[in-house]
């Protein structure tokens, strides 16, 4: 037994795998859909930070498609520009940009839309969430963009100190529960989630950095269940977090890898995708979605890091609007792919 | 006197590294080989400039891809004929610093892009089908120019890329480059197969200081322009250095014919910044057998057409028309070779 082990860590030394349990689920077959998303001519995704539908199928991606701006000859540095928000029908064909020049718009995180097709933009960069409109007016603004930049950049502070306000520092996603309380993860600067009711009024938030329940190294992605309890990614510390919808934790489950995009479906029988993205500089490990019951019971899994069809270049989101047809936005690969799982 | 002599040796070699940009060939007896330029070959629409014109490279169909620093880099694709057919690319998250393009068998595009840090696959109709390496996460702000020694090099992450190439199987070698000092082979699909060199710069063979052009011929033997090394480095398809080409000046750029008779266009290119006399001694480019044998050479530094300024990429898919781009004067040449016969005037 012993020799055993022995040689098992070897290999695991080999092979340069971290030495991580497999987390057992049965394979889910799946396909990858070829050109899912038809771009015009000239025009071209960067980095996906997110990707979600609405109820009739349309699909928005909120892109980096780069080239951030900072002014010279100005009294301070100002910085503007590099990413883009792009919507499709259902069948991928290309539908119009919206908030095109948005002063919100410099560093993709995420878009998701609510129950009433209104679709919300998550900004890391500006530090803002944006609510647009099924029409794509601005609807609601929460934070707000610092009004120029240092150069050069300054060395963070660290972080994470969780601050209780209604300005954000790198937030990363956003939710709502079935009262239109909005949540909002932020995120990779703070390591927080902070609540507003359904008109933006700033409520409370919980947690900082760290290791401790109701503590995140960050937090990636959130989503809310049919309860109102809500799921926090907090990849750096290998789990995902519950609590309740004041904040109160309830339970972890923490046989997730790099918990960095989840996707929960609506409707009674709700399940949790969540994906182990692969760190950007390397798709030889992880990489792979896990389909999740919400008591945390693993149900399946498909993929692994790489560059093909079938294959996720550090997934950033995963919308779920329909159970087996997921919309996967990558940072490494500059794609969605359109998933059918059987 | 002998310390004398001792201190003007010191001196002359510090010169020497001084002025390692502006290093004369130590071949000699070289033939030669007559060309022209041809006239006004490329033709930009009304309103449309090209910038420095870094990378050039064709298709099978003889078509005409320049990667090239304009106000943000661009990549325009011109007929065979030199009239502007489109641009791809435009606005692409992996375009800010161009450095190279290649066209691989299948007439996709490859660029290497030396600001973003990406190596970008384009079908011919110019959809992206892979990237490597990753953009620098523009989230954490503007950043000084970096000092001090190089971060480790890492299997996935590029530090200024200069160049890539294919095999015959369709395994992806890329030169990384000005602040990596290595070269990364790939398997078709992405994965890191093997590295030469390092993050740190180095003499020795296998090592290098700024790779900064690589081709591999039908061997599947990879050819790199070890340029601040002032040489040319041949490895095996496993990255093991096989050998030095060593008296061409400095080892800029090169190009490997396709073909059963493969040929080497090795660029002894003028440096930039010129000191006076630099244009004496530099900017010939040579005509080479794969086993290094030099069978001729052609042109000179100059402004005006036909002199080269600061060649820093050839197409040779046609050993007798090479299509050559220019960093300071903006442009791209066509150059006619009168052709050359087998072994005639070799030189070694």
């Amino acid at each position: 037994m012993k020799r055993m082990i022995q040689a098992l860590l070897a290999a695991t030394a080999i092979a340069g795998v971290p030495a991580i349990a497999q987390r057992e689920a049965p394979e889910i077959r799946f396909d990858s859909v070829p050109n899912a998303l038809q771009l015009p001519a000239g025009l071209y995704l960067g980095e996906v930070g997110g990707v979600a539908t609405n109820s009739r199928g349309d699909i928005f991606v909120y892109t980096r498609t780069g080239h951030p701006t900072i002014s010279i000859g100005t009294a301070r540095p100002f910085a503007h520009g590099g990413s883009r928000l792009f919507q499709f029908d259902r069948n991928g064909k290309f539908v119009r940009e919206i908030g095109k020049d948005s002063y919100g718009f410099m560093y993709a995180a995420q878009v998701r839309v609510d129950p009433s097709d209104n679709i919300w933009v998550v900004d890391e960069m500006t530090n803002m969430v944006i609510k647009f409109d099924p029409q794509g007016r601005v609807a609601l603004l929460l934070g707000r963009k610092a009004e120029n930049v240092t150069v050069p950049a300054r060395p963070r502070a660290g972080g994470g100190p969780g601050q209780p306000t209604d300005l954000f520092d790198r937030p990363t996603d956003v939710a709502w529960d079935a009262a239109g309380n909005i949540f909002v993860a932020d995120g990779l600067g703070n390591a927080r989630i902070a609540k507003f009711d359904k008109d933006g009024k700033f409520l409370n938030s919980w947690g900082k950095k760290g290791t401790a329940p109701g503590e995140f190294a960050d937090v990636s992605s959130i989503a809310v269940d049919g309860q109102g309890n809500v799921y926090a990614a907090d990849g750096g510390n290998q789990r995902i977090q519950v609590f309740d919808n004041n904040g109160n934790f309830k339970t972890a489950f923490t046989n997730v890898g790099n918990a960095q995009a989840l996707c929960m479906t609506k409707g009674s029988n709700q399940v949790l995708y969540v994906s182990n993205s692969n760190p950007p500089n390397d798709i030889d490990r992880d990489g792979e979605i896990y389909k999740m019951r919400l008591d945390g019971t693993m149900t399946g899994k498909f993929g692994r890091a790489g560059k093909l069809l079938k294959e996720f270049g550090t997934v950033n989101a995963i919308d779920c609007a329909s159970e087996n047809t997921l919309y996967v936005g990558e940072i490494g690969n500059l794609r969605v792919q359109k998933l059918i799982l059987h | 006197m002998k310390r004398i002599l001792t201190s003007s040796v010191a001196l002359a070699v510090l010169a020497a590294t001084h002025a390692f940009a502006q290093r004369k060939a130590t071949i000699e007896n070289v033939p030669e080989i007559s060309f022209t330029s041809a006239p006004n070959f490329l033709k930009l629409p009304p309103g449309e400039y090209l910038g420095e014109s870094v990378a050039v490279a064709t298709n099978s169909k003889g078509h005409i891809f320049v990667f090239h620093r304009s106000a943000n880099t661009r990549l325009f694709e011109f007929d065979r004929g030199g009239e502007f057919l489109k641009e791809i690319g435009s606005g692409y998250y992996g375009f800010e610093f161009s450095h190279s393009v290649r066209v691989d068998k299948d007439d996709n595009i490859w660029t290497v892009d030396e600001g973003t840090n990406m190596v970008t696959k384009f079908s011919p109709d110019g959809k992206v089908l892979m990237v490597l390496g990753r953009r620098p996460p523009a989230v954490v702000g503007a950043q000084a120019f970096p000092a001090g020694p190089n971060v480790p090099a890492e299997k996935y992450i590029f530090c200024r890329p200069t160049d890539v190439g294919w095999d015959p199987q369709g395994n992806i070698f890329v030169s990384d480059g000005y602040c990596n000092n290595r070269v990364v082979k790939y398997d078709k699909n992405g994965r890191f197969l093997a590295q030469a060199g390092s993050e740190k710069a180095g003499k020795a063979l296998g090592e290098f200081n700024l790779p900064h052009g690589l081709q591999v011929d039908a061997q599947g033997n990879v050819w790199v322009a070890d340029r601040t090394n002032n040489r040319y480095q041949v490895l095996d398809n496993n990255l093991k250095p096989m050998r030095e080409i060593t008296n061409l000046g400095v080892g800029w750029t090169l190009c490997i014919s396709p073909g059963p008779h493969q040929y080497a266009f090795l660029s002894n290119s003028n440096p930039n910044g010129n000191m006076p006399g630099t244009w004496d001694i530099t900017g010939e480019i040579y005509k080479a057998e794969l086993d290094g044998t030099v069978i001729g050479k052609f042109g000179h530094p100059g402004k005006v057409v036909p002199g080269f300024q600061v060649v820093h990429m050839m197409d040779c898919r046609n050993p007798n028309e090479i299509v050559v781009g220019e960093i300071e004067s903006w442009r791209v040449q066509k150059l006619i070779l009168q052709p050359t016969t087998a072994r005639a005037g070799a030189a070694r």
